[in-house]
């Protein structure tokens, strides 16, 4: 199986919070000082998927990033996993895309890597949450796409997925070459080992620029966008939590059903 | 599309019924295609879905295109993007609504990219602007931490709509629209990804997204037992217990119940939120709830934001005597 894998670098949502902050006048969010980035969860957990499907049928798994200045000790975990090679997308000019224009300098690099059989991505990023990149690199390549993918069997060439949906999951079949985009029931990623670790540090990532994946350069980047970004900013919370008090927990748990009742909420 | 006109609603149907979804895309595409002076079109997309044109009308609608095809049985996308594809070049709407469910998220960005224009996934906001006339299209980032305004100039401006976050408008029988059945030509050599059969997770009790009481635990449950605990209190309230991604992670509890970003959105009366931090991820999924009761240990935790009423100290302490004291008030 030939395997290729979408992993975007994203700030840490496992940040405090109270370090996330917006920057109004560039509508950009500030990375909190001192908390490096991370491979975005989803996209994680697509590469715990792609080497599960290496574990059991062999094949090679090639990792695909876009962003600029991506730090190498990140955009290498998937390695330190177990994939085997790293391309980046790596420019100014791939960065400040919306979907559209992400999903499709992927598709270009996935053109150009040629040979495949699996796409797996993310089922959202950590940070936009759009949902839409996968979808957009299959429907840009002409291929099937299955979405919110929680289990992968392969068989004969054949792909049986199951399909989250609200009231338990969805069995469907799929041929190859396919994109699947992955969710956490999945399960979760495994960890790096030292060993992996070690390989990872030893392996020179690909780097692409805009001219190597052979794009139309008005279409990749901020100048793709087709979903305007009007305004970035941040709820305004009002913390107005009244703690109920007690001698001890018990009584401030009894004091507390007291309270739901006087406020008429039970 | 440079004569676009009008709103079209994707309808969500569940098992041979409009879903709740349904009725408030339709009550926020009113308000939408009135502020426009436009139509408001439902698009049914199913296998024997005709029957429920007027009950789509009667929710709001002034037109309801029906595509009623065997092969439309079961979800399976590309024979659904070709349908939906159809309809949307017989309407060229100006703006296409979607709810944020396994089929809308699925298909709407299918449909963006096969018509090549944007899509903004689960708004939460939408509103026409009044000078470009465009749809502002609210939708939450970063995890909950953050919100962002998008528009489109691209025709038509597609989004999707977090569940419970529009109203409905009152049903009303008497309304009149206009039924048309589209014939999309759909052929079963177009579906790739095929449908085999679904795996339903039987629910015992109250549905967590109809409950009015929902018990929320989290990472500090620490382990499935305490789940066990949550469902009695639950039950005195005949309401659900739902979870966080950390408690399905760990095979708690099964991710059926998990709420937020990445799984259901609740709005109960009365949400308490059990030995849980109360991550924005989480809070996408219940803070619309009416009042929000928080028990946990740590007094800087986000959820004593984001709740009304709270108790600092151990769930484990903190449970039995608040169970207790209710079966006393309730009794």
């Amino acid at each position: 199986m030939e395997m290729i894998v979408c992993a975007k670098q994203v700030p840490d949502p496992e940040a405090p919070p109270a370090t996330f902050k917006v920057d109004p006048s560039t509508n950009k969010v500030v990375p909190p000082p001192g908390v490096p980035p991370v491979i975005s969860t989803f996209d994680e957990i697509a590469v715990e998927a792609a080497l599960r499907v290496k574990d059991g049928k062999g094949g090679k798994i090639t990792v695909l990033s876009l962003g600029n200045n991506l730090v190498r000790d990140v955009v290498k975990k998937p390695l330190a996993m177990g994939a085997d090679q790293l391309v980046l997308l790596e420019d100014q000019a791939y960065e400040d895309g919306d979907s559209w224009s992400t999903a499709y300098a992927l598709a270009m690099a996935v053109k150009k890597i040629g040979q495949f059989d699996i796409i797996f991505c993310g089922r959202q990023a950590a940070d936009w949450d759009a949902g839409q990149v996968g979808i957009g690199i299959a429907e840009i390549l002409g291929i099937p796409v299955v979405t919110l993918v929680k289990k992968v069997d392969v068989a004969d060439g054949k792909l049986t997925v199951e399909r989250m949906v609200a009231d338990g999951h969805e069995i469907v079949e799929v041929p190859t070459p396919c994109v699947l985009t992955i969710t956490n029931e999945f399960g979760e990623p495994r960890y790096a080992p030292l060993k992996g670790i070690m390989k990872a540090a030893k392996i020179q990532p690909t780097v692409w620029k805009p001219a190597d994946i052979e794009v139309d350069a008005s279409q990749i980047g901020a100048q793709g966008r087709r979903a305007k970004l009007g305004k970035l900013f941040q709820p305004v919370k009002v913390g107005k939590c009244e703690i109920i008090e007690g001698e001890d927990v018990a009584e401030a748990a009894a004091n507390l059903a007291v309270k739901l009742r006087e406020a008429k909420v039970i | 599309m440079a004569d676009s006109k009008g709103v079209l609603v994707f309808a969500d149907i569940v098992e041979g019924k409009l879903a709740g979804i349904t009725t408030e895309l339709l009550g926020c595409g009113r308000q939408l295609a009135d502020g426009l002076g436009e139509d408001l079109s439902v698009a049914l997309l199913g296998s024997g879905v005709k029957g429920l044109a007027e009950e789509a009308i009667a929710w709001g609608a002034d037109k309801a295109y029906v595509v009623d095809d065997p092969l439309l049985q079961d979800y399976q996308a590309e024979a659904y993007l070709a349908a939906a594809q159809k309809v949307t070049e017989e309407i060229s709407p100006k703006v296409i609504l979607y709810g944020q469910t396994p089929v809308g998220r699925d298909l709407a960005p299918r449909l963006a990219f096969r018509l090549g224009t944007a899509v903004s996934t689960d708004c939460v906001e939408l509103a026409i602007d009044p000078d470009t006339k465009l749809l502002l299209q609210t939708r939450s980032v970063y995890g909950g931490n953050a919100r962002a305004v998008f528009t489109s100039d691209r025709m038509p401006q597609i989004v999707t709509v977090r569940s419970k976050s529009m109203s409905p408008l009152p049903k009303d029988d008497s309304r009149k629209g206009e039924v048309i059945e589209v014939a999309a030509g759909l052929d079963p050599s177009m579906i790739k990804a095929k449908f085999v059969q679904k795996v339903k997770e039987e629910v015992v009790g109250v549905k967590l997204e109809d409950a009015p009481v929902v018990i929320g635990g989290g990472r500090g449950m620490g382990a499935p037992e305490g789940f066990q605990q949550l469902e009695a209190l639950a039950r005195l309230f005949k309401g659900a217990v739902g979870s966080t991604r950390p408690a399905v992670d760990n095979g708690w509890i099964p991710s059926t119940t998990q709420v937020g970003l990445t799984g259901k959105i609740v709005t109960p009366d009365l949400y308490i939120a059990v030995a849980l931090s109360g991550s924005s991820q989480h809070m996408a999924g219940c803070s619309g709830s009416k009042t929000i009761v928080a028990i946990n240990k740590d007094p800087e935790a986000n959820i004593f934001r984001e709740a009304d009423y709270g108790i600092v100290g151990d769930w484990k302490q903190a449970l039995p005597a608040f169970t207790q004291k209710l079966k006393e008030l309730l009794a």
